[in-house]
């Protein structure tokens, strides 16, 4: 059942939820952090309005940076900006930025510690129609594995704002992943979220299998505990938003508690969330462990639920996952 | 405004000074760029103990001027000019490449302060130069960037989405220097991939252009003082130099590019110890050159 300390939304199994992208909680996030600092500046690439930079951009025109077609160059601006006193966020599509500018990231703002923070829009296959140029699924694996870079991935728009504030205030580079789609917001102004803090959103009352999500797929991961309470196979599911610093602690006591676990994340499974937490839990508590995700191969146009769907992370898969891997034990 | 007569001596003689010891430095390092220091001497020397507003007692001093180093390969030169502008204990320079130093093969931000940005892979310091300036620019602080840069790294896309950058936003308090010196690690750059017209170029980018010679200390300091004065532009100063500039066997040899004397990798030349006294005895030729010139 939900986690009532979660204080999440209480429409959370309405058909009709709410539904917002976390690109939204971005341009929300960006007003707040900008009217807390003044050196909180934003740089986009040409695609001002549909990474959420448009409200900025109109409420302080001084901090707002034009930079074109040129993503590479926007990372090399952002480090000078962030070595002299600025705290500049660059946004654009996670395909392009941190994708094509990855070196510039890697040794311009993170060796350099440059207190740039990286905003990756249209991110996993729920960009749907454009096609897999468009959907970008290898950003958490290229982000993570850099040293001196932290990773966040929130689940819905509310968190994606508190995401965005919390980045201006920690200083140092960080990415933030944020998807194209509508998505159901869930959680709620007073769910909590700490970066590095993982939370339980749903935990049963034997749980057998510990179900590990981040950003707007976790709904699925709620949907699939639901189902399989009706099942009896007792469920936690934890919204590990922060994928770098990971909350080893919380990962490796719902490991125990449950004794299996399942990823999910609308990413790559090679190097990504569920590789982290199989990383942990190698190390410090072997676990059964199933991966859903990509696997392995790029998406494709479609409506974004169907491309979900098609490619294995549905909530109908996420329930088979967690069968599998109970057998495991 | 002309220099004084000793005082071209003494920035002549520092750059000399400078020569010697980064053979003496790549010697004992046993690897690392030779050419491209060598041919920079003269640029890093008239900035250190001239142009630049700065205090190597307080290397993160706010007001200080950014000297951003984009072709990070030539490290060597502003690490030498850097111990003797009193960032730093000379002795320390023997620790170049070596476990547990400050002094990275290629510049390292948070290692060393004062060398203002990592660098090394090229193309990316021009926009780091361009965001240090522009946040100037907003903070209404008066200080001036310099982005030293190769003519090598023109090659790469991210520095003409930089220049582009910065003649749209009128970055005036930017100053871009390009060591013309027409090698690069696999030939002469107009083999590899040509350049010119690099100043047609620049030009039609929107940027102010000058052209120097970059040995030439009152040439230097002219350019620098011309391009404070362009108020609607971007300058940048093409230094024409000679790479290995001071011995004779280097100059102008795309193979002592990325190699030190003595590296056993080098054909048909002499054994290291002989070919750096080789060359510090060339350097000495010179030092005592620019003293007969001068008297």
């Amino acid at each position: 059942m939900i986690n009532k300390e979660a204080k999440l939304s209480p429409e959370v199994f309405k058909d009709d939820i709410k539904q917002a992208p976390t690109r939204n909680g971005y341009g929300e996030g960006l007003l707040v952090a900008g009217e807390a600092d003044k050196n909180v500046v934003v740089l986009c690439a040409d695609l001002t309005e549909s990474t959420r930079s448009e409200a900025f951009s109109k409420k302080y025109p001084e901090r707002f940076i034009e930079m074109g077609v040129a993503e590479q160059n926007m990372a090399t601006i952002a480090a000078g900006l962030g070595i002299s006193g600025k705290v500049p966020f660059i946004s654009s599509y996670a395909t392009f930025s941190p994708g094509r500018n990855w070196e510039q990231i890697r040794t311009t703002i993170s060796y350099n510690d440059s207190n740039v923070k990286i905003a990756g829009s249209h991110a996993g296959v729920s960009v749907g129609p454009d096609g897999a140029t468009h959907q970008a699924v290898e950003d958490i694996a290229t982000m993570r594995v850099m040293a001196n870079m932290k990773v966040f991935v929130p689940c819905d728009a509310v968190e994606a704002k508190k995401a965005t504030v919390a980045a201006a205030k920690i200083w140092g580079p960080i990415y933030i992943r944020f998807a194209r789609e509508k998505s159901p917001v869930f959680t709620t102004e007073s769910t909590p979220y700490t970066p590095g803090k993982a939370e339980v959103f749903w935990e049963s009352k034997k749980p057998q299998c510990a179900i590990i999500g981040c950003g707007p797929l976790l709904y699925n991961a709620l949907l699939a505990a639901k189902e399989l309470e009706k099942i009896k196979i007792g469920t936690i599911v934890l919204n590990n938003h922060t994928v770098k610093p990971m909350d080893e602690r919380k990962i490796i006591e719902v490991a125990k508690k449950c004794g299996a676990v399942v990823t999910v994340e609308e990413h790559q499974v090679a190097g990504g969330m569920g590789s982290a937490v199989a990383e942990v839990l190698a190390k410090n508590y072997p676990t059964p462990q199933e991966f859903i995700g990509m696997q392995g191969v790029f998406g494709e146009s479609g409506p974004p639920n169907e491309v979900i769907e098609k490619y294995g992370m549905g909530v109908k898969d996420i329930v088979s996952a967690v069968r599998r891997v109970v057998k495991r034990k | 405004m002309n220099l004084h007569e000793s005082k071209i001596r003494f920035l002549e003689e520092t750059a000399n000074k400078i020569r010697k010891t980064i053979i003496e430095v790549l010697v004992e390092a046993k690897s690392g760029h030779t050419a491209g220091p060598l041919g920079m001497a003269d640029i890093f020397t008239a900035f250190y103990f001239h142009i630049l507003n700065h205090d190597p007692k307080n290397p993160n001093w706010e007001d200080r001027d950014r000297l951003i180093l984009s072709n990070g390969h030539i490290c060597p030169v502003r690490y030498v000019t850097m111990a003797e502008a009193g960032y730093f204990p000379k002795k320390e320079l023997m620790t170049l490449r070596k476990i547990n130093s400050r002094l990275q093969g290629h510049p390292h931000r948070t290692a060393l302060p004062g060398v203002e940005t990592t660098s090394g892979p090229l193309g990316s310091g021009l926009g780091q130069a361009a965001g240090v300036a522009l946040a100037a620019k907003m903070d209404g602080k008066k200080y001036r960037t310099y982005c030293f840069m190769s003519d090598g790294e023109h090659d790469a896309g991210n520095t003409w989405e930089s220049a582009m950058f910065i003649a749209n936003n009128k970055l005036n308090n930017l100053t871009a220097v390009i060591d013309r010196n027409n090698i690069q690690i696999d030939g002469f750059t107009e083999n590899v991939m040509p350049l010119e017209s690099l100043r047609d170029k620049y030009e039609s980018f929107g940027w102010h252009v000058l052209e120097i010679d970059g040995h030439n200390m009152q040439a230097i300091v002219d350019a620098v003082n011309e391009a404070k004065a362009i108020y609607e532009k971007p300058t940048v100063i093409i230094a024409h130099t000679i790479p290995g500039k001071g011995v004779s066997f280097m100059e102008n040899d795309f193979k002592w590019h990325g190699t030190p004397p003595g590296a056993s990798d080098m054909p048909g030349e002499p054994p290291k110890a002989e070919q750096a006294k080789l060359a510090l005895k060339e350097l000495r030729t010179l030092g005592g050159k620019i003293k007969s010139e001068h008297e």
